[in-house]
C-alpha cells in the first residue's frame, strides 16, 4: 500500500466526496463534500430538514446512498461489516427501548458486543447515572435517557463516535457536564461527529463546524471563523439622550475613545459585541432560503 | 465472543425482559391454561370411546401453543422493537444479525417449555389426560413439537415485517392465530367441520400439528376418527418442514431493522 494512502487515512476519519441521497422528488443531500479530521470534533449544523440526520445516518451504515463515495475509517459504510462497528459509537437521535431494563444490564448485555469494551462502572460515571443504575429504561426522565443513549454509544471505545443532537431535554447543569465528558473523549483520541441545534454548544465543542442547508454543505470553518465571524463589524450600542444607539464598527477601540471624551464618567449602558455563532449562522441559513 | 454466546447472552436478556412484563407472561402463558380449564370444565362430553373432549382439547392447545409462543410471540414483539428504536440500536452495535435470532429462539423455546408443562400438568390432573408411556409416542412428540416450533419462530419473523406500526401487530396477528384455532382442530373437533374449512385449514401448519399432537396424546383407536382415517405422520412433517422452508426464505428476505420510511 501507498504509504501516502496510510497517512491519509488516519488524517481524515470521514471522507465524503459527492454525496446524494434523493427521496422520490426530494434531493435530501445534494452532493455533500466533506471531511472530518482524525481526532477532531466536528460539528455538523443546520435547520431541520436540511439533510444533517440523512448524511449522519449514511456515514452509520443505517441507509444506502443515490450517489458519491464515502470512506468511514477508510471503509465504505454500505458494505463495512462488524468488526467497522466495533469501532464506531452511535447516539440516535431517539429511542424508546429497554423499557424493563436497568442502566447497568443494558450496558453488562451490550457490553458483550465489542471487542474492547469499557468498565460498565465508569461509563456509568462517566454519563452520571450513577443514581440511576438500577432504574429500568421507561423510569428514567428525558434526559437521563439521553445519557443511558450516550452512555451506550461510548461503551465500545470507539474511534469515531457519532452523536446525534445528544443534549436534546439536557438541564443546563447536565449539558455542562456533557461537554466535559465530550472533550475528554477528545482527549483520548476519539473522533466525533456531532449534529446539534445549540450553537453555543458547537462553539464549546468543536473544533470545526459545517453547515448544511438544503441538502449542501455552505461552509466550513472554525467556529471563530465561520461566515467571515473574525473580520465581522463589531457592534457598539450605548444610551444617549435617552435613546439606544448602535454603531457597527471595524474600529471599536477607536469609537469607544471618542466616546469616552463625549462623556463624563462611564458612556451609559455600554456594550461591544462580536457577533455570536447563532447570529452568522442564522443569517447564513436565511441568506440561502 | 461467539455469535452462539452473544445469542445466549441476548436470550437471557429477552426472557429477563419478557418476565418483567406482566401482560405478556399472563397473556402468552396462563390464558392458554385459562382457555383450558374453561373449555375442560363446560366440554365434559366424551366424543369418541374413551376420548373426552378436554383431552381433544389438550392436545389442539398444545400445538397451539407452539403458534401463540413462536408466531404469535415474534410477530407483535419484533414490530414493537422496531417502533420502539431497539433493532435499529442493536444494527448500530457490532453484534452479529444471528445472535439477534438466537436469543429470540430460546425466548421462544423458554416459554414455550413453560406452557407445554403448565397445560400437560393441568390437563393431567384436572380433566384425565393420559401422558404417553412408552417411547415411541415421545419421539413423535419431540420431532412435532421441533418442526412445530421451528415453522412458528420463522413464521413470526416473517410475518413481523408484515404491521406497519407496533401499535398495530397485535390486532393484526391475534386473529389470524383465533382464525386457525377455530378451523384446525383446537376449539373444534376437525371432523365436525364442513369439509371446505378443512381444505383451507389444510393448508396452514396449525391443523397439521394439532393432529400430530393428537397421535401423542389421544388413544390410538382414535386415528380411525381423524379425516384420513390415520395419523398421516408423513404428511405432518411434509406439511411442516413446507411451512418452515417458507418461513426460513420469506424471513430472511424481508426482516428489516428499522420501520419503513
Amino acid at each position: 500500500m501507498n504509504p501516502a494512502y496510510v497517512n491519509h487515512e488516519i488524517r481524515n476519519a470521514i471522507e465524503i466526496r459527492g454525496l446524494l441521497k434523493t427521496y422520490g422528488e426530494t434531493h435530501a443531500v445534494a452532493g455533500v463534500d466533506l471531511e472530518v479530521q482524525a481526532g477532531e470534533v466536528f460539528a455538523l449544523l443546520g435547520p431541520n430538514g436540511a439533510g444533517k440526520t440523512t448524511t449522519i445516518e449514511i456515514l452509520e451504515g443505517y441507509r444506502d446512498r443515490d450517489g458519491g463515495t464515502v470512506s468511514v475509517l477508510g471503509e465504505d459504510p454500505a458494505k463495512a461489516g462488524l468488526s467497522w462497528r466495533n469501532k464506531i459509537g452511535i447516539v440516535l437521535q431517539s429511542n424508546n427501548d429497554a423499557a424493563e431494563i436497568t442502566v447497568e444490564e443494558i450496558l453488562n448485555f451490550f457490553s458483550d458486543y465489542y471487542v474492547n469494551p469499557r468498565n460498565v462502572d465508569e461509563v456509568i460515571n462517566a454519563v452520571g447515572l450513577e443514581e440511576k443504575r438500577k432504574s429500568r429504561g421507561r423510569e428514567l426522565s428525558g434526559g437521563q435517557r439521553r445519557r443511558l443513549d450516550v452512555a451506550l454509544g461510548i461503551l465500545g471505545n470507539p474511534e469515531l463516535l457519532f452523536l446525534d443532537e445528544p443534549t436534546t431535554g439536557f438541564d443546563p447543569e447536565a449539558r455542562r457536564a456533557f461537554w466535559d465528558l465530550i472533550r475528554g473523549l477528545r482527549a483520548d483520541g476519539t473522533t466525533i461527529l456531532l449534529t446539534t441545534h445549540y450553537l453555543d454548544e458547537a462553539e464549546a465543542l468543536a473544533d470545526r463546524v459545517g453547515v448544511i442547508n438544503n441538502g449542501r454543505i455552505v461552509e466550513v470553518a472554525t467556529p471563530a471563523t465561520l461566515g467571515g465571524r473574525d473580520s465581522a463589524k463589531v457592534i457598539v450600542r450605548w444610551s444617549e439622550g435617552g435613546h439606544m444607539k448602535e454603531e457597527r464598527t471595524d474600529s471599536p477601540t477607536e469609537l469607544l475613545r471618542s466616546l469616552g471624551a463625549r462623556f463624563v464618567g462611564e458612556i451609559p449602558e455600554l456594550t461591544v459585541s462580536r457577533p455570536t455563532l447563532e447570529d452568522i449562522y442564522i443569517s447564513m441559513i436565511e441568506g440561502e432560503a | 465472543m461467539s455469535t452462539f454466546k452473544i445469542g445466549v447472552s441476548r436470550g437471557n436478556l429477552e426472557i429477563r425482559q419478557f418476565l418483567r412484563q406482566r401482560e405478556s407472561v399472563v397473556f402468552t402463558l396462563l390464558f392458554p391454561v385459562l382457555l383450558l380449564l374453561i373449555f375442560g370444565s363446560v366440554f365434559k362430553n366424551t366424543i369418541a370411546p374413551g376420548v373426552t373432549f378436554s383431552q381433544y382439547f389438550v392436545a389442539g392447545m398444545i400445538a397451539s401453543g407452539l403458534l401463540n409462543t413462536g408466531f404469535q410471540q415474534l410477530a407483535i414483539m419484533i414490530p414493537l422493537e422496531r417502533d420502539d428504536g431497539t433493532l435499529k440500536r442493536l444494527r448500530g452495535t457490532p453484534m452479529p444479525p444471528s445472535s439477534y435470532f438466537i436469543g429470540k429462539i430460546l425466548a421462544v423455546l423458554a416459554s414455550m417449555v413453560v406452557q407445554i408443562i403448565l397445560l400437560l400438568f393441568v390437563g393431567a390432573l384436572i380433566f384425565g389426560v393420559h401422558l404417553p408411556t412408552d417411547i415411541g409416542h415421545w419421539i413423535t412428540f419431540a420431532w412435532v413439537t421441533l418442526l412445530g416450533i421451528t415453522g412458528s419462530t420463522l413464521l413470526g419473523i416473517a410475518f413481523s415485517s408484515v404491521p406497519r406500526s407496533g401499535r398495530g401487530a397485535s390486532a393484526m396477528v391475534t386473529p389470524i392465530v383465533l382464525v386457525l384455532q377455530f378451523t384446525s382442530g383446537v376449539f373444534f373437533i376437525f371432523n365436525q367441520l364442513p369439509s371446505w374449512m378443512q381444505n383451507v385449514a389444510s393448508i396452514f401448519p396449525l391443523k397439521w400439528l394439532t393432529q400430530g399432537m393428537r397421535s401423542v396424546f389421544l388413544p390410538e383407536s382414535f386415528a380411525s376418527q381423524e379425516v384420513a382415517k390415520s395419523w398421516e405422520h408423513g404428511r405432518v412433517a411434509l406439511m411442516l418442514a413446507i411451512w418452515i422452508v417458507i418461513g426460513l426464505v420469506l424471513a430472511l428476505k424481508t426482516f428489516r431493522w428499522e420501520r419503513s420510511r
